[in-house]
C-alpha cells in the first residue's frame, strides 16, 4: 500500500464489504430506534402513530424492568467470576505436562461446541431434573431430598449452565497466554526465592492480565444477550427470577406483540451494553495498552 | 563462602546422556569460565549447579554442605540468564528488589540495597523505567543488579553477553571483571567465546560433549594444552595443525603451532609455501599459506604492516619451544 494510486484502489475494493457491514448494522439499529418511538402493537392493526418517549416510559415502569436489570448484572457478574477464576485454574492445570495431554485439552474445549439450546436442555433434563436428573438420583440414593434446581435456585442454575459453556473459552485463551510465558522468567523467580504462590502472583498473573482483560470484555458482550439457555430451561421464571433484559424484550415484543415497547427495550439494552463496556474499559482496559 | 564441588555428577535427558560422570572443584572467590562448542552441556552443567535441573546421579556440595537435593532458592546462588529474564511488568527498581521482597526484608533495607546496587551499576537514572524501555546493556546490568542485591555465595552467568554488540560486549566484559574484583565472590561464567574466557577467567574449564577436557588458568591452557581439542579451541586465530611427513619429522602424529609462533622469511626456512589471502588488521596481519600436510592453509601472524603479496613464495619456521606434539589419540606428547 505504498503509492497513492494503490491506496485509492484498495479503498475502492474494500468498500463493498465495508458498506455491506455498515448497512448490516445501521439498518436494524435505525429501524429499532424508529419503532421505539411508535405505538406499534401487532394485535391492533391500523395506524402506528408517533408517540415520543411513551414506550420508554412504559418499559421503565414495567414492574419486571428493575428485576430484569438486576438479573442481567447478576448473571453476567456470576458467570464472569466463575469462568475467569475457573479458567485460570484449568489453564494452570493443563499447562503442566501430563499423560494424554492432547485429548484432555480437546475434551476441555468440547462444551464450547455444544449449541446453547442443546446444552440448556441437556442440563435441564439429564442433570437438574429433580426426578430423572443425575443430581436428583444421586441425592435420592444418598437419602437426601433432591434439589429442584429451576424452582429453588433458578438463577444459580442458569449461571452454572452458562459458566459451563463459557469456561472452555476462558481456559483456552488463558492457557495460550500461560504458554507464552518465558520459562526463564519463572526460573529466575525461583532462584530469587519465590515460592509457587509468589511466582503465580508476581509473574504468571501479571503476564496473563491482558488475556484476562480480553476474556472479560468478550464474554461480557456475549453474556449481556444470553437468551436461548433461559428460553429452554426456565422461561424467565419462576415469576421473573431469571428474566434478563434480553428475555424481557422478547416477552414484550413477541409474547405481548408490542413492537414499540420491545424496540425501546432494545435501545435500552444497547445503551446498557455500552455503559458496561465503557466501565470495563476504564477499569481494566489500561492493561491493553501497556 | 562460595566453594562448590561436584563429584561424579551425571545428567541424562531420557536416554540421552548429556553429562558423563564429572568431577570439578571451584574455589572460593574464583572466576571460573566454562567454555566449549555449542551443545556440549555448558548450560546444563550451570543449571545443575543452580538446582534448576536435578542431577541424575552424583553429588553437589556448596561450602562443604551437600546441596544435591536443596531447592534453587536455598542454595544461595544467583543466576544471570542469557535472555536476562527480567520481569517485564515491574520497574527496574522492583525487578532489583524482587529477591529482597521474597526474602521479606523490610522496605527501608530494600530501598537502601537497591540504591546501592543501582549506583554500582550506573542504573540510578533508570530505576523507574520498565525493562522494555531499556537498551540491551542496561537490561544486562539490571539482571546483574538483581543478582548482586542477594549477596549470593556465587554468581552464575549463562552467556550473558551474547545478545550485545561487539563494542558493548568488550565494555561489559570489563565491568563484570571489575565487579568480580570488588565483590570478591565466586563467579561461574558460561561462554562459547574463547576471548571472553581468556580475558576474564581465573580458571577455564574446557568442555566437550559433557566431558571436561582440561582445567587450568588461561595461560596454562594456552601454553600447555593437554590435547588437540583444547589446543584448537583456545587461542585466536586457531592453532595450525600439520600431519604426515612434517609431523613425523617431530616424532608425532600431529603437530600444532600457533599463528604467532611462526617466523616468516623470504629466503630460507623449514616449510615452503605461497602466500594466499591476507587479512590486514592494522596492528597485525594474518597470512593464509597453503602447505602440504595441512588440510587448511596455515595462518601466520606478522605484527604491524608487512608487505607480502599474494602469490609470493615464502618460508615458514616454527619456533621450537612453542611447538605442540600430539599422538594418535590427540593427546599431547611432552
Ligand atoms: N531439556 C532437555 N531435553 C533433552 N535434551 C536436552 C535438554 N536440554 C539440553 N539438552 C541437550 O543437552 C545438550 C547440552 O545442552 P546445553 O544447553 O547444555 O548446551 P550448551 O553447551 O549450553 O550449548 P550452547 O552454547 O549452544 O548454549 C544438547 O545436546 C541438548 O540437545
Ligand atoms: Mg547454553
Amino acid at each position: 500500500m505504498a503509492t497513492k494510486a494503490s491506496r485509492a484502489s484498495a479503498r475502492l475494493m474494500i468498500s463493498p464489504a465495508v458498506i455491506l457491514l455498515l448497512g448490516w448494522m445501521i439498518i436494524p439499529l435505525s429501524m429499532t430506534l424508529y419503532f421505539s418511538f411508535l405505538r406499534y402493537n401487532l394485535l391492533q392493526p391500523g395506524p402506528t402513530p408517533f408517540v415520543g418517549w411513551e414506550n420508554y416510559y412504559w418499559f421503565f415502569t414495567d414492574p419486571s424492568f428493575s428485576a430484569a436489570m438486576i438479573n442481567t448484572l447478576v448473571l453476567v457478574g456470576g458467570v464472569l467470576t466463575i469462568t475467569t477464576v475457573g479458567g485460570i485454574c484449568f489453564a494452570l492445570l493443563l499447562d503442566r505436562p501430563m499423560f494424554g495431554q492432547g485429548i484432555i485439552r480437546i475434551m476441555v474445549i468440547a462444551p464450547f461446541f455444544v449449541m446453547p439450546t442443546v446444552s440448556g436442555l441437556v442440563w435441564k433434563n439429564m442433570f437438574m431434573n429433580p426426578v430423572n436428573g443425575i443430581f436428583g438420583r444421586i441425592a435420592t440414593s444418598l437419602g437426601f431430598q433432591p434439589v429442584d434446581f429451576f424452582g429453588q435456585i433458578p438463577m444459580a442454575s442458569i449461571i452454572l449452565i452458562v459458566s459451563w459453556m463459557w469456561l472452555p473459552f476462558a481456559t483456552l485463551i488463558l492457557l495460550t497466554a500461560l504458554q507464552s510465558l518465558d520459562q526463564e522468567q519463572l526460573e529466575a523467580a525461583e532462584m530469587d526465592g519465590a515460592n509457587w504462590r509468589n511466582r503465580f502472583w508476581f509473574i504468571m498473573l501479571p503476564h496473563m492480565a491482558r488475556a484476562i482483560t480480553v476474556v472479560i470484555l468478550i464474554q461480557t458482550i456475549f453474556l449481556l444477550s444470553i437468551f436461548a439457555e433461559i428460553l429452554v430451561t426456565t422461561n424467565g421464571g419462576p415469576g421473573v427470577a431469571t428474566t434478563n433484559l434480553t428475555y424481557l424484550i422478547y416477552v414484550s415484543s413477541l409474547l405481548q406483540f408490542d413492537v414499540g415497547i420491545g424496540s425501546a427495550g432494545g435501545v435500552v439494552a444497547i445503551i446498557l451494553a455500552n455503559i458496561v463496556a465503557l466501565f470495563l474499559m476504564r477499569m481494566i482496559g489500561k492493561n491493553l495498552d501497556a | 563462602m562460595g566453594q562448590i564441588s561436584l563429584s561424579q555428577v551425571t545428567k541424562s535427558f531420557g536416554d540421552v546422556n548429556v553429562i558423563p560422570p564429572l568431577d570439578l572443584e571451584i574455589n572460593e572467590g574464583e572466576f571460573v569460565v566454562f567454555v566449549g562448542p555449542s551443545g556440549c552441556g555448558k548450560s546444563t552443567l550451570l543449571r545443575l549447579i543452580a538446582g534448576l535441573e536435578d542431577v541424575t546421579s552424583g553429588h553437589i556440595a556448596i561450602d562443604g554442605q551437600d546441596a544435591t537435593d536443596v531447592p534453587p532458592a536455598k542454595r544461595g546462588l544467583a543466576m544471570v540468564f542469557q535472555s536476562y529474564a527480567l520481569y517485564p511488568h515491574m520497574t527496574v527498581r522492583k525487578n532489583i528488589a524482587f529477591p529482597l521482597r521474597m526474602a521479606k526484608l523490610d522496605q527501608a533495607a530494600q530501598d537502601k540495597k537497591v540504591e546501592e546496587a543501582a549506583r554500582v551499576l550506573n542504573l540510578t537514572d533508570y530505576l523507574d523505567r520498565r525493562p522494555g524501555q531499556l537498551s540491551g546493556g542496561q537490561r544486562q546490568r539490571v539482571a546483574i543488579g538483581r543478582a548482586i542485591v542477594r549477596e549470593p555465595a556465587a554468581f552464575l552467568f549463562d552467556e550473558p553477553l551474547s545478545n550485545l554488540d561487539a563494542a558493548l560486549r568488550v565494555n561489559m566484559r570489563l565491568e563484570i571483571s571489575e565487579l568480580h574484583k570488588q565483590l570478591d565472590t565466586t563467579m561461574i561464567y558460561v561462554t562459547h567465546d574463547q576471548v571472553e574466557a581468556m580475558t576474564m577467567a581465573d580458571k577455564i574449564v574446557v568442555l566437550r560433549a559433557g566431558n571436561i577436557e582440561q582445567v587450568g588458568s588461561p595461560l596454562e591452557l594456552y601454553r600447555r594444552p593437554q590435547n588437540k581439542f583444547v589446543a584448537g579451541f583456545i587461542g585466536s586465530p586457531k592453532m595450525n595443525f600439520l600431519t604426515g611427513a612434517t609431523a613425523a619429522a617431530y616424532d608425532a602424529q600431529t603437530i600444532g603451532i600457533r599463528p604467532e609462533h611462526l617466523e616468516v622469511s623470504r629466503d630460507s626456512g623449514d616449510w615452503k609455501g605461497v602466500v594466499g589471502v591476507s587479512e590486514h588488521l592494522g596492528s597485525d596481519t594474518f597470512f593464509h599459506v597453503p602447505v602440504p600436510d595441512s588440510d587448511d592453509p596455515l595462518t601466520v601472524r606478522a605484527s604491524g604492516e608487512v608487505d607480502l603479496k599474494r602469490g609470493e613464495e615464502i618460508f615458514l619456521t616454527p619456533i621450537q619451544e612453542h611447538l605442540h606434539r600430539f599422538d594418535d589419540q590427540g593427546l599431547a606428547i611432552r
